[in-house]
Formats: structure tokens, C-alpha cells, sequence
């Protein structure tokens, strides 16, 4: 199996992917309505009662919201992966000569490629309702690269539930239950300091703090202190625990 | 050196296959010459998904070497891959795309070039008589053109070696024919072709050659002719119109063919009998003397059971226990 055919297929199957989010409404819908929906709730809703270093509460949230729009991304490649296993589409994936990363790096590529189009969408809405960048153009652009290069490795980590779990209902339980208290016990909303003392370390030590710092600090032009490279540690971490347990859970006679 | 005309297109030798402490496969061997329709005939859990799965590569055996176009389904798993299509007990088609994407698909996944895909793709579509269909989702497909879909979806490369897991399971009457049509046209193109089935009726009329796979384990393997001659013809089946009169019917039936078969429940006895002139009103004779009387009579072809019963001697279920036994 050569590097081109490798490239190949994975393309085949981004392509298909794809496809799925444009024409399969709900996929759309978490793409587009919904995390404006809740850029719009937290900034008027929850943001006049909390209290921010940034001068308005949309700076402070747009990176915020928008690493935790990135990683909840993550949901639509293992639930996507988990209604392939089951519709019988994985067997004929596996019977076909075709490189067996395929199948997972098509849906990785085409998830990177939804959180690139919602990035830029919320980018877009939040720009109408005030927020503004402050720092470099390479900083407004490694901003949003940094949250989604973040997400990545969680997909990788959902791509491996996906392909274990009995159901497509199970990988939502899961999900839900690892990814909200995962994104909540952060910096994505409120500042850290305005936790509970026991809480704050728990906060601190979550690299999803660290992905919204980093991107948040590039968002404002501001000394990143640490955090990119932190973050980027974290990915690789990561995916070196994710993609072995991928592999894995993919060639596992089912 | 065997030239490779006459090479087998499937070779299984002793396979075995365990999960956990469930014994799916317990030592299969079979031998499908090139160009055939091989039926693999067995009840619900027979083994015989299994058997498909390790065939297309989709799980190791746990022993045992199988071989699809001279190629060991392990070691040379990707060539094997090349050269063989799938369709699996469930159709796996996608949903959210039409039939032609669906094809050009997997089309594009075997690495034909974009516009051979393509027009393989229209080809298939015409050939499976989907056209009108050709360009809505897949999800909006009725079950027979899903098979359809999925079959065409299959074939797409022209594989040399064919495997079909119950492919007309779910299909009514009229799509089960029209599949059958095509599976035939497929084999006379040169195609190998293993399929399995629980329908005799279908191994019968698609099959040049049938295994009868239970409990793991191929238990004949012939014709259609020849496995139905063991039955012997034909199955007599007595309805009874209370209990007490099953023992008295099943002695007398006992005399007149291999060992009856008894379903309390339906208060049924049936016999494979011979085709011997005048045997039926010979048992009925004999029935009448021995003071058993009859609520009804069907005189039917022998069904997947009866095959059992007359190549075991016992029901599907109860096989396993006597092999069992054999083996210890
Ligand atoms: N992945 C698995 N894990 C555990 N047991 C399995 C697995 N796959 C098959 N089996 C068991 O192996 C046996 C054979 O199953 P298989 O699916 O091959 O039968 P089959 O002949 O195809 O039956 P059916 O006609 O119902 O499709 C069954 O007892 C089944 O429960
Ligand atoms: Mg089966």
C-alpha cells in the first residue's frame, strides 16, 4: 500500500463524509445553528453576570466557545463512525484493498474540515456583535488553528468510542458525560479564579484550559505565557494514546 | 504445479473459529472449484457468516487455512481483497448517497480511474435495473433495491471469487427471482460464486454443488440431487387430530422410510418416502388398519429439516449432540 493510494482513499472517504454533513440536516444544524446559538446565549444571557479581565465578556468568550465548539466536534466523528460499524458499511470498507486508516482519516479530515467552516462562522457572527481581534494577523490566524489543531486529538480519542460502543445511543452517553464537565471545569466561560479553591486546581490541570488560553491569548495579542506550547504537548500526548487505541478498536473482528 | 484453471477458487482446510467459548467453526473443510455457485446451506447459527467473514477477510480463523484465488486469506489478505466481492447478510450501502455515488464509491475504493468508475457505476445501475432510482439517496430505497444496490456494489470490480451472505433474505417472491436471474448471469460471466442460504429451495436452484454446514461443521456435501435423494424424494407429514395418537402414527411411519420426525407441538409425524408407486395410499392403508386417524396429509418437497433428519437421523438442534458424542 503506497503513499498515493493511502492519500487516495482517505480523500474518497472525506469526500463521502462530507456529503454526509451537507445533506444529513441534523449534521448541519451542529455545525451552524447551534454553536451560534450558544455563542448568542452565554454573551447575553450569562455575560453582563460575569465577571472578565478582558473589557467586554464576547472577547474573553469567543476563543472560549470556540474550543469547546471544536472539541464537542468530536461527538460527530464517533457517532459518525458508530452508525458506519453499524450499518454493515465497515464490512465492506475492510473487504475493499483499501488502506485501513482510511476509513478513520477520512472522518478526521472531514471533521477538521467542518471546524474550520464553523471557526470561520463564528469568527464572522462574533465580529457583528463586537468581538474583535487584537493581536497580529498571524495571531488572529493561529487563534482559531490552535483550537481546532486541540480538537483533533479528542476526535482521535471519540474516533476509538465510536468504533467500541455497542450503539449510536451509547456513544452519546459517553460523550456527554466525559466531554461536559470536561469543557465546563475550565477557562472557557468563567475565569478559574472564580471557581471554588478545590476546584481550581482540577481547572488548571485540565489541558482544555490550556487550548483556551492559548487560543484566547492569541486572540488578544497577549503574552501566551507557556500555553501554546503547552497545548501543543497535549496533542501529541494525545493522539499517541488515540491513535493506537483506534487502530485498535478498528480492526477488531466485530 | 497445478495450472491455475484447475486450482480451486476457495480452499478451507480444518478452519476453526472461537469466540470466547462459543465454537462458530469446528474444523470446516471445502474445496469450491472456479466458475460455480456454491451453496452454503444451514439453520441460524451455523456458522455459516462466520465462514463468509473469514473467506473475505474480515476475521482470522483460529486455526485452520483458507485460501480464495490461491491466495492465503491471512498472510495475503490485501490481494485476496482485490480479487473478491462482498455482500454481506446486512446491505451496506450509504444512506445519504444515491445508488450512482454509492457505486462510483466503491468503484473509486478499488482504485479504478474516475471515469472508469463512472461508467462501471451507470453500467451497474442499468444492469440491476435501477435506473429510475439512480440519482435519489439510497435511504430512500425499498429493501429489494437496497439488495439490489448492494449487490451491484459487490460486483463492482468484477471480482473472480463472489460471496453472498443470504442475499435474498427479506426480498419478496418477485425480487427474490429477479436476484436470482442475476446471480446466475454472474456465474455463467465466469464468476465464482459462494452464497449462503437457509432455503434449500434456493441452494437448489442457484447451486451446482451445496454444503450443508451446522454446528460448525459441514455434515455433506453434494448436487442438489444428490442430497435430496438421501432425503429420498419426498416428505409425508401426518397432522393428528389429538396427542395420543402420535406414538401408534410414528411406529407405523417407521416402517415405510427413515426415521420419522415428530413435532408434538403441530402433532405432526413426517417421513422422507421413496418414490415408489402407491406408497402414499399404502400408508394410508396402514395407518387406517393400526386405527390412527388423520386430520390432514401434505405431500411436500423435503425442506432444510427433512435434509437433516434424513442425513442425521435427528432434528437440526439434536445434531449437535451426537457429534458431540463422535468426536469424544
Ligand atoms: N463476534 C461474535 N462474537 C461471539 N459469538 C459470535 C460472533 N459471531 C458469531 N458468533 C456465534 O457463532 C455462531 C455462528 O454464527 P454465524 O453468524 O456464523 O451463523 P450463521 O450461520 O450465519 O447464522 P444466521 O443464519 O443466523 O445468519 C453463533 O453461535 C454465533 O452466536
Ligand atoms: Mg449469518
Amino acid at each position: 500500500m503506497n503513499l498515493r493510494w493511502t492519500l487516495h482513499d482517505s480523500f474518497i472517504m472525506t469526500r463521502r463524509n462530507m456529503l454526509r454533513y451537507i445533506r444529513l440536516p441534523e449534521n448541519l444544524v451542529s455545525i451552524t445553528v447551534q454553536p451560534i446559538m450558544f455563542l448568542l446565549l452565554f454573551t447575553y444571557v450569562l455575560g453582563g453576570a460575569i465577571r472578565v479581565t478582558t473589557p467586554d465578556y464576547i472577547t474573553y468568550l469567543l476563543p472560549g466557545i470556540l474550543v469547546q465548539t471544536v472539541v464537542f466536534g468530536a461527538f460527530a466523528t464517533a457517532l459518525g463512525l458508530a452508525q458506519d460499524a453499524q450499518t454493515g458499511l465497515f464490512e465492506r470498507f475492510r473487504s475493499l484493498p483499501i488502506a485501513r486508516s482510511a476509513v478513520i482519516t477520512g472522518r478526521l479530515t472531514a471533521d477538521v474540515m467542518a471546524n474550520i467552516f464553523v471557526a470561520t462562522l463564528m469568527i464572522g457572527v462574533g465580529f457583528l456583535i463586537g468581538f474583535r481581534f487584537g493581536g497580529s494577523p498571524l495571531e488572529s490566524i493561529a487563534s482559531p488553528g490552535i483550537a481546532i489543531l486541540f480538537a483533533l486529538p479528542v476526535a482521535g480519542l471519540f474516533a476509538a468510542i465510536g468504533l467500541t460502543a455497542r450503539s449510536v445511543e451509547s456513544v452519546n452517553v459517553i460523550g456527554f458525560v466525559a466531554i461536559f464537565p470536561i469543557t465546563f471545569i475550565s477557562s472557557a466561560f468563567v475565569p478559574v479564579e472564580s471557581m471554588p479553591g478545590w476546584l481550581q486546581p482540577v481547572a488548571d490541570a485540565n489541558p482544555f484550559t490550556r487550548a483556551v488560553n492559548a487560543s484566547r491569548a492569541l486572540a488578544l495579542g497577549q503574552d501566551t505565557g507557556g500555553d501554546v506550547t503547552a497545548t501543543l504537548i497535549w496533542t501529541v500526548v494525545l493522539l499517541a494514546i488515540a491513535i493506537p487505541l483506534g487502530v485498535r478498536a478498528y480492526n477488531r473482528p466485530r | 504445479m497445478t495450472s491455475a484453471s484447475s486450482q480451486p477458487a476457495i480452499e478451507v482446510d480444518g478452519v476453526t473459529k472461537t469466540f470466547g467459548k462459543v465454537e462458530a467453526l469446528r474444523g470446516v473443510n471445502l474445496r469450491v472449484e472456479p466458475g460455480i455457485v456454491f451453496g452454503l446451506l444451514g439453520p441460524n447459527g451455523a456458522g455459516k457468516t462466520t465462514l463468509v467473514k473469514i473467506l473475505a477477510t474480515l476475521q482470522a480463523p483460529s486455526s485452520g487455512i483458507a485460501r480464495v484465488a490461491g491466495l492465503d486469506v491471512v498472510r495475503q489478505a490485501g490481494e485476496v481483497r482485490s480479487k473478491i466481492g462482498l455482500a454481506g447478510q446486512f446491505a451496506a450501502v450509504d444512506d445519504q448517497l444515491t445508488g450512482l455515488e454509492n457505486l462510483e464509491m466503491v468503484g473509486q475504493l478499488y482504485h479504478l480511474p474516475g471515469s472508469v468508475a463512472k461508467s462501471r457505476a451507470r453500467t451497474l445501475i442499468e444492469q440491476f435495473g435501477l435506473e429510475d432510482a439512480a440519482d435519489r439517496r439510497a435511504k430512500t430505497y425499498s429493501g429489494g433495491m437496497r439488495r439490489r444496490l448492494d449487490l451491484a456494489a459487490a460486483i463492482v470490480n468484477q471480482p473472480e471469487v463472489l460471496f453472498l451472505d443470504e442475499p435474498t433474505t427479506g426480498l419478496d417472491p418477485r425480487s427474490r427471482i429477479d436476484l436470482w436471474a442475476v446471480i446466475d448471469e454472474l456465474a455463467k460471466s465466469g464468476t465464482t460464486v459462494l452464497l449462503t442460504t437457509q432455503y434449500l429451495e434456493e441452494a437448489d436452484r442457484l447451486a451446482a454443488k451445496i454444503a450443508v454446514v451446522d454446528h460448525g461443521l459441514v455434515i455433506a456435501e453434494g448436487t442438489a440431487v444428490e442430497l435430496k435423494e438421501r432425503v429420498g424424494g419426498r416428505v409425508l407429514a401426518i397432522h393428528l387430530p389429538d396427542a395420543d395418537q402420535i406414538e401408534p402414527a410414528r411406529v407405523i411411519l417407521d416402517e415405510y422410510g427413515a426415521t420419522p420426525y415428530v413435532d408434538v407441538a403441530a402433532r405432526e409425524v413426517s417421513v422422507a418416502v421413496g418414490a415408489e408407486p402407491g406408497i402414499v395410499a399404502e400408508i394410508i392403508r396402514a395407518l387406517d388398519a393400526g386405527h390412527v386417524t388423520v386430520a390432514d396429509l401434505q405431500f411436500r418437497q423435503p425442506s432444510l429439516d427433512d435434509v437433516f433428519l434424513a442425513l442425521t437421523g435427528r432434528a437440526s438442534e439434536e445434531v449437535d449432540a451426537e457429534l458431540e458424542g463422535a468426536r469424544r
